[in-house]
């Protein structure tokens, strides 16, 4: 059985690389898939947990996860759509109207 | 060093790499591509952490569906053509400083401080199987499980008047 910790640093570094496709990317599209990506590092530490305690409350959890996910995602993609539709680009330095 | 261990190290590489490559790809389509891979080996975890169910859900609903989505969306409205020059300079060397000091703050938590939550338990035999999971999530988790139902509903209401666009009024 492979020790807890290989779980939570396998999980950080695809947090840490979810998180840093937000901050430096600028295709929404690319963020949005990031944020699936720091989803599922989360997931991946909760089933880990779940194993650890033998308790299968984690893989409840990460079952609402993922419905949650796929709800955002059918949203966030519609939204995106009617972004480019309305202004052309998706790209999220173009879109700053809110700051005056 | 044990095949478990091994197989893991394997694994987690591929996963770090994929992501990796979902980060620095140029193109949209590509990240997409990384990232169903990163979604696929995911899954093999699950299945070696004991849940089936959940290895098959991540593959039916995230490789397949969402990201049949994100594929269908980069193609409807073509991506790549970004302007060049970024105009935001100090976000890229924020966003480094602001992962290396997570990297620290987690390795510091890990290795120095250490897990103190460290449980042996037996397994049972069906640990995680759809008979266990859908016993639970039926009896413990029913009321979530319900409210889900009418997320899915928002979620799919929302998307459709989102993108319905304008259309002209029938006399």
């Amino acid at each position: 059985m492979v020790p807890v910790e290989n779980y939570i640093t396998l999980s950080a570094l695809l947090f840490v690389i979810g998180a840093l496709a937000v901050m430096t990317r600028r295709n929404a599209i690319v963020i949005f898939m990031a944020i699936e990506l720091m989803l599922n590092s989360a997931n991946l530490l909760f089933v880990a947990y779940a194993q650890q305690h033998a308790a299968v409350d984690g893989q409840i959890l990460v079952f609402f996860v993922i419905t949650v996910a796929a709800a955002e995602v059918a949203v966030g993609l519609a939204l995106i759509v009617a972004i480019f539709r309305s202004r052309g680009t998706i790209d999220i330095d173009d879109l700053s109207q809110l700051k005056g | 060093m044990d095949g478990n261990l091994i197989t893991f190290y394997i694994l987690a590489a591929v996963a770090v790499g994929a992501a990796l490559g979902m980060l620095f790809s140029k193109s949209a389509i590509y990240s997409a591509l990384f990232l169903i891979l990163n979604f696929a080996v995911v899954a093999v975890f699950y299945l070696i952490l004991g849940a089936p169910f959940i290895a098959m859900a991540q593959v039916t609903i995230y490789a397949g569906a969402i990201m049949v989505l994100f594929v269908f969306v980069i193609m409807l409205i073509g991506t790549e053509q970004l302007a060049r020059e970024d105009r935001l300079i100090w976000q890229k060397p924020l966003a480094w400083i602001l992962v290396v000091l997570f990297i620290f703050a987690g390795a510091y938590q890990l290795l120095l401080v250490g897990i103190t939550d460290r449980v042996a338990v037996a397994f049972p035999g069906d640990f995680g199987s759809p008979v266990e999971i859908g016993e639970v999530l039926f009896s413990k988790y029913l009321l979530p499980f319900e409210v889900t139902s009418v997320l899915l509903l928002v979620a799919m209401i929302g998307a459709i008047v989102l993108t319905k666009g304008k259309r002209k009024k029938k006399i």
